[in-house]
């Protein structure tokens, strides 16, 4: 299957009508994304139709590698290089790819990886939506680690979401992860192409040491970040997954090791508020509070704007960041509401963390669906009616 | 340049047990190099996770230490990115053909030009001794107490029928053909593997009454053919086979033909035409 359509693909500030897919395929050659290495899996494979079409017209590489372990190893490859570097999948590839995320925030590598969620456990449901990898993502590598995890609703909010995981990978040299889902992915809507030069791009920080001068990889400055040098150039060293000093050599000295792991953390966890993203409404004043992400908050949203309609005060926070977790916004927002209602399509997963982050967790419930269709505004709907004492 | 003038040398003295063959498979590496006069710069040494894959750390090259069975995957994306860049891949019989079968024939189908060099010692040296899918059949290893009943792969054969460009096989007893066909390998174009028999007198030699080193060394001069290509090329298409081949293990070159190396293919093939073509104004297809 070939892209199909009629866009002009670098028409800027025109209108296009575009799957989710597609549009995390051009964001990302928007933000300057040259290399992408995937494997075919619903509902995914549009991204790497695109870009196998979209990636040589501006000069790019687009593999198709043997799996999804083959694939994120290789954009890590090309990554170090200089080239930004992507691949995309769904939740059975990405728990494949979890090794490789793990040398990735080890080896400070910015990429950023497209998860488009299917319903899950195992091979579950591939033509479904679902939000089940949102643990996954947090927590699917082995190990102590700090990971950044932006969502969208919406295709215009895509675009630039995907725009700022590529900022934000190469300005934390991290992996990003974009979550979004079944609905998303495979959803027509227009979305308008920003004209070059409309979002900033962050482009890659290089070192100012001479060649022949000792480099240090793995050295921070004072502001938390490490320059790079492209991997091949000009000074020589090592990359690796074991705890490694500032030449990028294994070292096991505890002062070392302790050093590197508060290091990797806290470089996202102190950095929290330049990693919120959120969309906010009437939370000035929400007695109910809706929190949602993806699909499920465009169902939020509807709900909330009905219910406005006559007289209730609903609000929502939509999600774009879910990793690291915007407590401290959350529970600021929620102080006032008499209940705040997650909206998910999964048994409970972001639910655990608004109840983590309020000051009254008894307060907090789950509206969710787990069959494989979108939660709906009037599944909400009936939530709400239920926590009021309203019956369905 | 001095070969030693390519280790780190702050590195030494090396991991490796007394008597293990991956010293000389190093020594015959940076020879090889050093032959070609390439410079440090130019070249990238990319490897996995085991005994072999140490090798990496004590060489003054772009180096990368990667996850088991994953080098080749990583240098393909180094190599698509950066195609001027010399790759070299060393990798062990258990990363390079059981955790990495798949990346190994899947690089070799590609015809990436990148040069893997499998250091055969029949074992799993760095987790203590168990067996690998070079094991001869019937051979002990910690996890075959019974000895293994598995059957090895024949290494020139699958990088056959996989489509590798170069193949060639050698042990470290022949160090200075070892350098030969490391820098043949180097300098052809397209994806090369050298088998290197290597002798693990520790674990492999020591469950298997092997003898010390030197006896393994000596059991690969006596127990190897040298095969000259004319030889390997009139046997039925099949360049591991030798006519009566009970003689002993089949060692040299047994491939080295030209075809569309990967990356020059795809800028050739689909780079120039898209950018040509399309100057990122055309309609979708």
């Amino acid at each position: 299957m070939t892209p199909t359509g009629t866009v002009t693909p670098t028409g800027t500030g025109t209108l296009h009508f575009l799957q989710g897919n597609e549009v995390c395929a051009e964001a990302a050659v928007y933000a300057g994304m040259r290399f992408y290495a995937g494997y075919p899996i619903t509902p995914s494979t549009e991204i790497a139709e695109r870009l196998a079409w979209r990636l040589p017209q501006v000069g790019g590489t687009c593999i198709q590698m043997e799996d999804e372990i083959g694939s994120l190893c290789s954009v890590i490859g090309a990554s170090l290089t200089g080239l930004k570097g992507m691949t995309a999948t769904s939740g059975p590839g990405y728990s494949l790819m979890q090794e490789a995320v793990g040398y990735a925030i080890m080896a400070e590598v910015p990429l950023v990886i497209v998860d488009v969620q299917r319903g899950g456990p195992s091979t579950g449901l591939p033509t479904h939506a679902s939000q089940g990898d949102v643990m996954q993502v947090r927590w699917g590598t082995h190990g102590d680690h700090a990971i950044v995890c932006l969502s969208a609703s919406t295709h215009q909010d895509l675009f630039e979401i995907m725009i700022r995981a590529f900022n934000v990978s190469e300005t934390f040299r991290t992996p990003v992860v974009v979550l979004i889902d079944e609905i998303v992915g495979h959803m027509r809507e227009p979305v308008r192409i920003p004209d070059a030069g409309e979002f900033e791009l962050t482009e890659r920080l290089l070192t100012s040491v001479p060649r022949d001068v000792d480099y240090h990889p793995y050295f921070p400055r004072e502001d938390g970040r490490l320059p790079m040098s492209h991997f091949g150039g000009e000074h020589r060293y090592n990359v690796t997954g074991l705890y490694h000093d500032m030449w990028g050599f294994p070292s096991d000295d505890p002062r070392v090791t302790n050093d590197l792991i508060h290091h990797l953390m806290n470089k996202l966890e102190n950095r929290k508020r330049d990693l919120t993203f959120t969309k906010e409404w009437y939370t000035d004043d929400a007695e109910i509070m809706l929190i949602s992400y993806g699909a499920s908050a465009r169902s939020a949203r509807h709900i909330m704007e009905d219910r406005r309609a006559v007289g209730m005060r609903m609000g929502l926070i939509e999600l774009q960041t879910l990793w690291p977790f915007p407590g401290e916004l959350v529970r600021e927002r929620c102080r006032q509401a008499n209940y705040v209602v997650v909206v998910e399509m999964n048994m409970g997963q972001i639910v655990h963390e608004v109840k983590t982050a309020v000051d009254r967790p008894e307060r907090v419930f789950l509206a969710n669906r787990v069959d494989g269709e979108m939660i709906t505004p009037v599944d909400i709907k009936h939530l709400v009616r239920v926590i009021q004492g309203k019956g369905i | 340049m001095a070969v030693t003038d390519y280790l780190r040398r702050r590195f030494m003295p090396h991991i490796w047990c007394p008597g293990c063959g991956h010293g000389i498979v190093l020594n015959s590496l940076l020879r090889a190099i050093e032959k070609l006069e390439l410079e440090k710069n130019d070249i990238v040494m990319i490897s996995g996770i085991g005994c072999s894959a140490r090798i990496q750390g004590y060489v003054d090259f772009h180096t990368m230490h990667t996850l088991h069975g994953r080098a080749l995957a990583f240098a393909t994306g180094i190599k698509m990115a950066w195609p001027l860049l010399k790759v070299i891949v060393p990798m062990g019989d258990g990363d390079a053909l059981a955790i990495g079968g798949n990346h190994f024939i899947h690089a070799a189908r590609r015809n990436i030009d990148v040069t893997a060099i499998i250091m055969n010692n029949s074992i799993y040296g760095m987790t203590g001794g168990q067996h690998s899918p070079l094991t001869p059949c019937g051979d002990q290893a910690t996890t075959a107490p019974y000895g293994t009943v598995d059957s090895p792969f024949d290494v020139v054969r699958l990088a056959s029928a996989a489509g590798a460009s170069f193949i060639a096989r050698t042990t470290t007893y022949h160090a200075r053909e070892m350098t030969r066909l490391l820098a043949a390998a180097i300098e052809h174009r397209g994806f090369s593997v050298v088998e290197v028999l290597s002798q693990c007198p520790t674990y492999y030699g020591r469950k298997n009454d092997a003898g010390d080193a030197v006896a393994m060394m000596e059991g690969f001069r006596d127990g190897t053919v040298r095969i000259d290509r004319k030889t390997a090329e009139t046997s039925d298409g099949d360049p591991g086979r030798l006519d009566g081949e009970a003689a002993g293990t089949p060692i040299g070159l047994f491939r080295r033909e030209e075809r569309p190396e990967y990356c020059e293919a795809y800028r050739r093939r689909v780079v120039e035409p898209a950018m040509a073509a399309g100057r990122g104004e055309s309609e979708t297809p």
